[in-house]
């Protein structure tokens, strides 16, 4: 038997080898490895970036389970980002609050593996080992800081949770199988063109897009998520905001596409159902909170009901709304919590918003760019936050789904009082004692993040070609 | 020339008002001026307060040596007196040499302007500076127009404002803010020249306009005290009543004549004569409507009748202002209005009784309201009140040239009354009361002998029969003789309440000449040892103004109202001067009739004046109890006097009262309750609730998380089995 063409999945490979040998030399080196392996980390992750960049080698392999096509591609690239850029962020808060541990960038190197097999997943085997994978890294991310109370019980509750929703995961796979008789998408998508669909069918995306949800953190499922986001360390949060996010949406996006394509109006109806709950609760309940991690945490969950305006509209314009909106995401998510990151007096860090107050006077540039932000989620125009909205109702208005662009335009009505809020504080509030200079790293992140958010007007051409060449590999 | 004319002021304001904007003073002056305002402003009422003001701020040491006693004007401007002690604005002197130096330039060209039109042979002069507004068929030009009639109001709108400017150097130099009064009063010289050179109708509201921001501006000058921000905000909002007349006004002139050029009106007056036009739910006479509605513009402008309240109120504003514009100049754009469209006012004889009505229940009423008053400022605006009243009346019986006569000659003498009664606060410490003052002749000489000139020109003083007298009495006996000869309806009830006021002018006049300068000082004695002659700069406009009170009238009564014998001569000389600036129909022959006004009406305004006179002599020198005693007899009729007829009440009680309650309603109902309540506050108020419900969800406890998720799950399988699309 001969060996699978191995290329397409070239960078995944080099990542797991270097995180295997990364951990090998972490042991043998002890704690004080930390920074090194971090440092490697982020080659291995920037090389397997620049793979993916310059030569991708689009095809399909594993006997079909394994696919590489332009949507994985940029997919990964987003993904591949938010996971560099999460360590980048660790480096300093890992120096300062003995948290320098090595198995912290391994993990989120086999995070990011479990990643770019959940973004190429093209059969449900490939798409539930990618997700375990991943998850498996994720759990032991959220209780890294084991002396913790709050980590632990982050962990705890995460992999708890997590397990129910793999259980669902695999319930609804099976539920596919069963009734259509393939695990592959093109094969299940060839049976349901053939036969339509049934309730069985119907009971399987109910329970697929459940765990899929789960790690979305869209509502019903996100229950975990502000507790994971608030008691799990800041550079872990970071991590958790952006990059497993990415690969849990694109692969949402290819199950409902590729696999369920033909049965478009039944999964429809429940991303609907998920996205506008999942709009209107992130928007509520961000209302009530005062520590800015969990703030956040609402916030990604109404972002992600947004996103999922776009894949509601199932359109090959949706498709490329969700990319764009996810991308633009993780880009004001990074910067964000970069000024999270930032917000560290002399005795710890501080997470609760009212320890912004008069930060425009304090440091007037972090203000500036941390508003920059806050407006950028919000959805005020010219910022790239407000772009992403935009892409994605305009997809649902052209798919028919009024209705459901006007209650998320709403719903951003409502979200952006929070928003708003950080704005007032920090601008018009008296000012408290000013945080300790930000590290350079930071700085660079958060730099490159305000750039994109103001200056996305410049650049949305490029990048909306890319999303369009993207969206229309999967179409 | 005639652009300098108007464009000077305007230079003047914006030279000012960069110095104003640009250059402040450099102590703290706004707390300092609040301060100081508390300070004084109970000092104003009953206490001797001047006597503190001079012991915490004897001001020797700052060594104005003309203004050893600065304070004079404490009261007048309130906390203004201790400003001094802050160094004002730098370029403050440059501000006034500015906008004086231009004023007088401006006023001497307006004299070689009055010269060259008036006396001259040349038609009307107009100017056109631009195209404004080309809307449709209407076309707007900014024009300057400058005929007879403009020229007379040039020569006394820039006179008096020079006169006013170099006063003003004088009585504000304690004023820290300066620059910006002397940029405002530029700014109203220049609006009330775009009013009076306006070549049509929205130019005219322009100016009107302008003349009215102007005025709120220096009502309110002194912005600190709360007092003049309410007498500013009420001169407004009491001109709005009657701008949105003359608003009307103009667009009926525009749905007659499809245009609001003064030439194209004036020359088809005549065919719209009974036009008929649909207003109010009802056909009326299209002429009569328009000049009604014009009308009111006018009644506000010029404080008559039913829309005054806002006239003596005005006197917060800083005395040289109520005299160039709540005396001489603004208020009299009324008068100026009418007569420059006396072509549509002739035709409406129905609109030219009621400005006759109007103007005589306006001289009357203001007449007897002044009677009794005790403020020196308030005596004298609502003498002014009176006044204009009589300028109406003449227009009323289409007299004009008596009512532009006399906006002429009443510009000098109110304006010396005023300036004169300025001086006197200023030397008695800002006492504007005129029952704390007396004996003040033998300090302030000068100051008493301007005043009497005034009153002498006011009260009409002259040889019966002759045209020898001051101002007052050529204008004014010529209009009372126009009103008693008057074919108008309200022509005789004008006569009689003309000639009643004139003795009721006389009678308050000198009341307030005797109270204010002769009998013992009533004064604390402080404030009289302190009595000191006004500056140079104060008392020469007073010189001036005083000339002009004694001989405006006698030298230009020929040359407006018409002289020689016979209706030939008199309308040709009329006509010479005038040049058909004044319209008037073929069968108006006033300006002959009143030369022939029997012996005893030409005489009547003359005894009218000596009863006033004899009667302030015997109740304010002969026997000072007597008027206490009168008023103990009337307590009814003094107390309705000194309360104004109760107008301020009445329009308490029937629209401020109401709009405050209506204002509240919808406020707290209205706004609050229904649009916040149910709109924002509502809202916000159910998203916070629902915040909190959905906050409650995330207890922390994981099988509460797991059971949401199957929940979930158990819902979305529900309705897709249920409603979904099978």
């Amino acid at each position: 038997m001969a060996l699978p063409a191995l290329s397409p999945a070239l960078p995944e490979i080099l990542l797991a080898v270097g995180a295997m040998a990364l951990l090998m030399f972490g042991a043998f080196a002890g704690e004080k490895s930390s920074r090194t392996v971090s440092f490697g980390a982020m080659g291995l992750i920037a090389v397997a970036f620049l793979m993916l960049l310059v030569a991708p080698k689009y095809g399909t392999t594993f006997s079909g389970a394994y696919v590489l096509d332009p949507f994985a591609r940029l997919m990964k690239l987003l993904a591949l980002a938010g996971s560099g850029f999460a360590i980048l962020m660790s480096l300093d808060f890992a120096r300062r609050e003995k948290f320098d541990r090595f198995e912290y960038p391994v993990l989120i190197l086999l995070a990011t593996v479990g990643m770019m097999v959940m973004i190429s997943a093209n059969d449900l085997i490939s798409l539930y080992l990618g997700l375990e994978l991943q998850s498996l890294a994720l759990y032991v991310i959220a209780a890294i800081d084991r002396d913790n109370v709050r980590s632990t019980e982050a962990g705890l509750k995460y992999f708890v949770l997590g397990a129910l929703s793999s259980g669902m995961l695999l319930y609804g796979a099976s539920l596919t199988y069963g009734f259509t008789g393939h695990t592959d998408f093109a094969g299940i998508a060839a049976a349901l063109k053939a036969h339509g669909s049934s309730l069985g069918i119907v009971f399987g995306i109910v329970f697929v897009l459940a765990g899929l949800a789960f790690k979305i953190s869209a509502v019903p499922f996100h229950m975990w998520t502000p507790d994971v986001y608030e008691g799990a360390p800041t550079p872990v949060t970071t991590f958790f905001a952006g990059a497993p996010k990415i690969a849990a949406a694109a692969l949402m996006v290819r199950v409902v596409i590729d696999g369920y394509g033909p049965i478009a109006k039944d999964w429809q109806q429940i991303v609907v159902f998920i996205s506008i709950a999942s709009m209107v609760l992130g928007a509520f309940a961000a209302i009530g909170q005062r520590n800015i991690k969990r703030l956040m945490a609402y916030s990604s969950i109404g972002h992600m009901g947004y996103a999922l305006v776009g894949l509601a509209a199932g359109t090959q314009q949706g498709v490329e709304s969700v990319i764009l909106y996810v991308a633009i995401y993780l880009a004001m998510t990074l910067g964000t919590f970069a000024c999270i990151l930032a917000m560290r007096r002399k005795d710890g860090p501080v997470e609760d918003i009212g320890e912004l107050a008069g930060l425009s006077r304090t440091s007037p540039v972090l203000a500036f760019l941390l508003a920059m932000l806050m407006f950028s989620l919000a959805g005020i125009p010219v910022l790239a936050g407000f772009f992403a909205k935009l892409y994605v109702f305009m997809a649902a208005v052209k798919a028919g789904l009024l209705g459901l662009a006007i209650v998320g335009a709403l719903a951003s009505v409502v979200g952006a009082f929070y928003y708003l809020r950080v704005i007032k504080i920090m601008y018009f509030d008296e000012p408290k004692p000013a945080f300790e200079p930000m590290p350079l790293e930071l700085k660079v992140v958060l730099g490159l993040s305000g750039l994109f958010v103001l200056g996305y007007v410049l650049i949305a051409n490029p990048i909306g070609t890319a999303a369009t060449t993207a969206a229309a590999s999967l179409f | 020339m005639y652009s300098a004319i108007v464009f000077l002021p305007l230079i003047g304001f914006l030279i000012a008002g960069a110095i104003a904007l640009f250059a402040h003073p450099t102590a703290p002056d706004g707390a300092a001026a609040l301060s100081g305002h508390g300070h004084d402003a109970h000092g104003h009422g009953s206490h001797g307060h001047a006597s503190h003001g001079h012991a915490s701020h004897g001001h020797a040491s700052h060594g104005h040596d003309d203004h050893g006693h600065g304070h004079g004007h404490a009261a007048d401007d309130h906390g203004h007196g201790h400003d001094d002690h802050h160094p004002s604005a730098p370029g403050s002197r440059a501000a006034e040499l500015v906008t004086s130096s231009l004023m007088v330039v401006a006023a001497l060209l307006s004299w070689v302007a009055f010269v060259s039109v008036g006396l001259g042979t040349g038609e009307a002069v107009r100017v056109p500076l631009f195209a404004w507004i080309q809307s449709g068929t209407l076309s707007v030009d900014w024009a300057i127009r400058v005929d007879t009639l403009t020229a007379v109001m040039l020569v006394v709108v820039n006179s008096v404002s020079a006169l006013v400017h170099i006063y003003s150097t004088g009585y504000m130099s304690h004023d820290p803010h300066r620059p910006r009064f002397f940029a405002y009063l530029s700014l109203f010289t220049f609006a009330m020249l775009m009013l009076v050179t306006s070549d049509n109708l929205l130019q005219m509201f322009f100016g009107w306009e302008g003349v009215g921001v102007a005025s709120y501006l220096l009502i309110g000058f002194w912005f600190q005290k709360p007092s003049a921000n309410a007498a500013a905000i009420k001169a407004f909002v009491v001109n709005r009543v009657g701008d949105f007349g003359f608003a009307l006004g103009i667009f009926g002139v525009y749905v007659l004549f499809n245009s609001i050029e003064f030439t194209t009106i004036f020359a088809n007056a005549q065919a719209m004569v009974g036009h008929k036009l649909h207003f109010l739910n009802g056909n009326v006479d299209a002429l009569t409507v328009i000049c009604l509605l014009l009308f009111m513009g006018a009644m506000g402008k010029s404080a008559q009748f039913l829309l005054h309240t806002w006239l003596p109120d005005a006197m917060e504003g800083p005395t040289p202002v109520s005299a160039l514009i709540h005396a001489a100049t603004m208020v009299t754009a009324g008068v100026f209005m009418v007569a420059r469209l006396s072509p549509l006012f002739e035709l409406a004889p129905t609109a030219l009784a009621v400005v006759t009505f109007i103007g005589a229940t306006t001289a009357f009423f203001a007449a007897t309201v002044g009677l009794v008053q005790n403020d020196i400022k308030r005596v004298i605006a609502y003498s002014t009140c009176s006044q204009l009243g009589y300028m109406f009346a003449a227009l009323g019986v289409g007299a004009y040239s008596a009512g532009v006569f006399h906006l002429f000659t009443h510009a000098f003498f109110k304006a010396l009354l005023f300036l004169g009664a300025g001086s006197v606060i200023h030397a008695v410490s800002g006492e504007q009361d005129i029952r704390r003052m007396g004996g003040l002749k033998e300090h302030i000489p000068l100051t008493y002998s301007m005043m009497v000139i005034g009153t002498l020109a006011l009260t009409g003083f002259g040889v019966p029969f002759s045209q020898v007298g001051f101002a007052g009495f050529n204008s004014k006996d010529a209009i009372i003789e126009s009103a008693f000869m008057g074919h108008g309806v309200f022509a005789t009830y004008a006569f009689m309440l003309l000639v009643i006021a004139a003795l009721f002018t006389s009678f308050y006049s000198w009341r307030l000449i005797f109270m204010t300068f002769w009998g013992a000082p009533r004064a604390p004695k402080e404030v009289m040892d302190h009595v000191h002659e006004s500056p140079r700069s104060m008392t020469v406009p007073l010189m001036i103004l005083a000339f002009g009170a004694v001989f405006a009238g006698m030298l230009f009564t020929g040359l407006f109202n018409g002289y020689g014998h016979g209706w030939e001569a008199i309308k040709g000389h009329y006509d010479a001067f005038w040049k058909g600036a004044l319209f008037t129909g073929p069968e108006n022959r006033m300006i002959e009739e009143t030369h022939n006004a029997p012996l005893l009406v030409k005489a009547s305004p003359f005894i009218a004046m000596v009863i006033g006179f004899v009667t302030a002599y015997w109740f304010y020198v002969v026997d000072p109890s007597r008027p206490g005693a009168v008023a103990a007899q009337n307590p009814g009729l003094y107390k309705f006097l000194l309360n104004k007829w109760y107008f301020d009440e009445l329009y308490d009680f029937l629209f401020v009262r109401p709009a405050k309650w209506l204002g509240r309603f919808l406020w707290k109902e209205g706004d609050g309750r229904v649009i916040d309540g149910l709109g924002p506050d509502g809202v916000s108020a159910r998203v916070v609730d629902l915040t909190q419900q959905v906050v409650r969800l995330q207890t922390g406890y994981l099988y509460h998380y797991a059971f949401v998720m199957m929940i979930g799950i158990a819902a979305l399988v529900t309705y897709m089995m249920l409603g979904g699309s099978h």
